[in-house]
């Protein structure tokens, strides 16, 4: 319906863009009639979702004509705001940016490092952004929530925790079971993502290759292969976000730094 | 005389203190625990006694002074070892899931020593629990607890005990208990300890040397009829 009233591309994906927030905010309204109060949140992510998206959809109009090595400048960009994103979700951990940052690099850069250097992702700057944006903001979600599940986990379980110290434990001995606990509900998301695939969901990337002509087997087995790359990543990065987050939890004398108010 | 100086003291503090919050939680505490002596820490609620307690096997860091255990500066033991020459009893027990007797197993555990079916009986006589071994933890009652957690320090066999509020949480039956089974672990089994209660009259029962706290600070010590008087 719409496009009988937009002649251009532009207007027409404003116009969509127009719709899909006003339905987003109907149902922030209807969350409001519960008491439950998302409209400013929600309103400035919206904003600020529309405008970097566009911000890098113009990048990316630029970089199409740049050589294929500025890929990995943008890449970076990419992992160093997901970290700053990530470590929010950690409230209070104190090197919580730090550690997103790091885990997101190594999980979501050697997977990406890896694929491209077997040849599972193409170098064009077509194929490696987009591929490689989604293997680092799965990783994203991914630490924020094993950080956040630590953090909740730790203060749930200071009294136990502090017992084994007492009684001369490690603190990676203390906070393993907690940890483990981090890791696998962390990626429920990921795992439950490749669970459904084809089933509940067909991600945008099938889709986009099918409306761009792909064939729809190759579409759907590469499909699969972006997935099982998230969750490399993802389990990567969450294994080492809640392994480094270790050492601003615990002090060099093993004593637990993460608490609650003394 | 040197600050380490033992002078028949297993545990001596000296001008221990802790900020947090900004604000002085524990402030320029000096004492001496003689061995084989029972030490009580009395004072009001948020007077600072079980920070003390947590500063002496160094779950918290001091921000000033030291403690010195059997004349070593205990910032040059490990904090593993540490933790098991000064065991610590807190005011609520916290156990690992599963019986006793892989409780009792878990700090000798650490350090890479299995104890005996044996040895874990004859601690838990020790504690008055005999036969305790297979029971879950979560069937224990209050006053079995708190003595399955002593049982657990000991398995560790401390030099020194410390022990916050242990009976806080117990009915008068069950508190007389551990009170007596703490006296039996000092003058049975020679073990040094320092206790934590803000209970006068408990304090008056167990101890015959006192520390007494306010705002952090140790306000007086002595003998108990010198502290509160005949």
């Amino acid at each position: 319906m719409l496009k009988a009233f937009f002649s251009s591309e532009i207007g027409l994906g404003l116009a969509q863009a127009a719709i899909a927030s006003l339905l987003a905010l109907a149902v922030v309204l209807l969350a409001r009639r519960r008491e439950i109060h998302l409209e400013k949140e929600t309103s400035v992510a919206l904003v600020r979702g529309l405008i970097q998206v566009v911000a890098v959809g113009s990048i990316l109009a630029v970089l199409l004509k740049a050589p294929r090595w500025t890929s990995a400048f943008l890449l970076a960009g990419m992992v160093l705001a997901a970290g700053r994103i990530s470590a929010r979700r950690a409230k209070n951990i104190p090197g919580a940016t730090k550690v997103s940052t790091y885990s997101i690099a190594a999980g979501a850069g050697l997977v990406t490092a890896i694929m491209t250097w077997v040849g599972v992702i193409d170098t064009a700057i077509t194929s490696l952004i987009p591929v490689g944006s989604m293997i680092i903001a799965n990783a994203m979600n991914t630490n924020g929530l094993a950080l956040n599940r630590y953090r909740s986990e730790v203060l749930a379980h200071t009294g136990e925790i502090e017992t084994a110290l007492a009684l001369g434990a490690t603190p990676s001995a203390t906070i393993r079971g907690y940890a483990q606990t981090s890791i696998q509900s962390s990626l429920i998301p990921a795992i439950d993502n490749l669970r459904s695939l084809g089933i509940v969901w067909i991600p945008g990337l099938m889709t986009g290759m099918l409306l761009s002509g792909a064939r729809p087997m190759y579409a759907a087995i590469y499909q699969f292969v972006v997935i099982a790359m998230i969750l490399a990543s993802s389990g990567l990065t969450s294994l080492l976000s809640t392994t480094l987050i270790q050492a601003y939890a615990f002090s060099p004398a093993d004593q637990l730094l993460l608490k609650g108010a003394e | 005389m040197p600050e380490n100086a033992s002078n028949g003291s297993i545990l001596r503090a000296v001008k221990l203190s802790r900020t947090s919050g900004g604000k002085n939680v524990v402030l320029d505490v000096s004492f001496d625990v003689l061995t084989g002596s029972l030490l009580g820490v009395v004072g009001a609620s948020g007077a600072g006694k079980s920070s003390l307690l947590r500063l002496l096997n160094r779950l918290d860091e001091p921000t000033n002074g030291t403690v010195y255990l059997d004349g070593t500066d205990y910032k040059l033991i490990s904090p593993r070892d540490l933790r098991r020459r000064v065991g610590m009893v807190t005011q609520r027990p916290f156990f690992f899931p599963g019986d006793v007797g892989s409780n009792l197993r878990f700090g000798p555990a650490q350090r890479g020593v299995t104890i005996s079916n044996e040895e874990i009986g004859r601690l838990l006589e020790r504690v008055g629990l005999c036969g305790f071994a297979a029971n879950n933890v979560s069937t224990l009652s209050g006053g079995e607890q708190q003595r399955v957690s002593l049982a657990r320090t000991l398995a560790n066999q401390p030099e020194v005990l410390l022990l916050d509020e242990p009976t806080s949480a117990l009915d008068e039956e069950s508190k007389l208990g551990i009170e007596e089974l703490i006296r039996d672990q000092v003058q049975r089994h020679g073990l040094t300890c320092v206790m934590v209660t803000h209970d006068r009259e408990q304090a008056r029962r167990l101890f015959s040397h006192i520390l007494l706290m306010e705002a952090g600070r140790v306000t007086k010590s002595g003998t108990t009829t010198e502290v509160f008087g005949a």
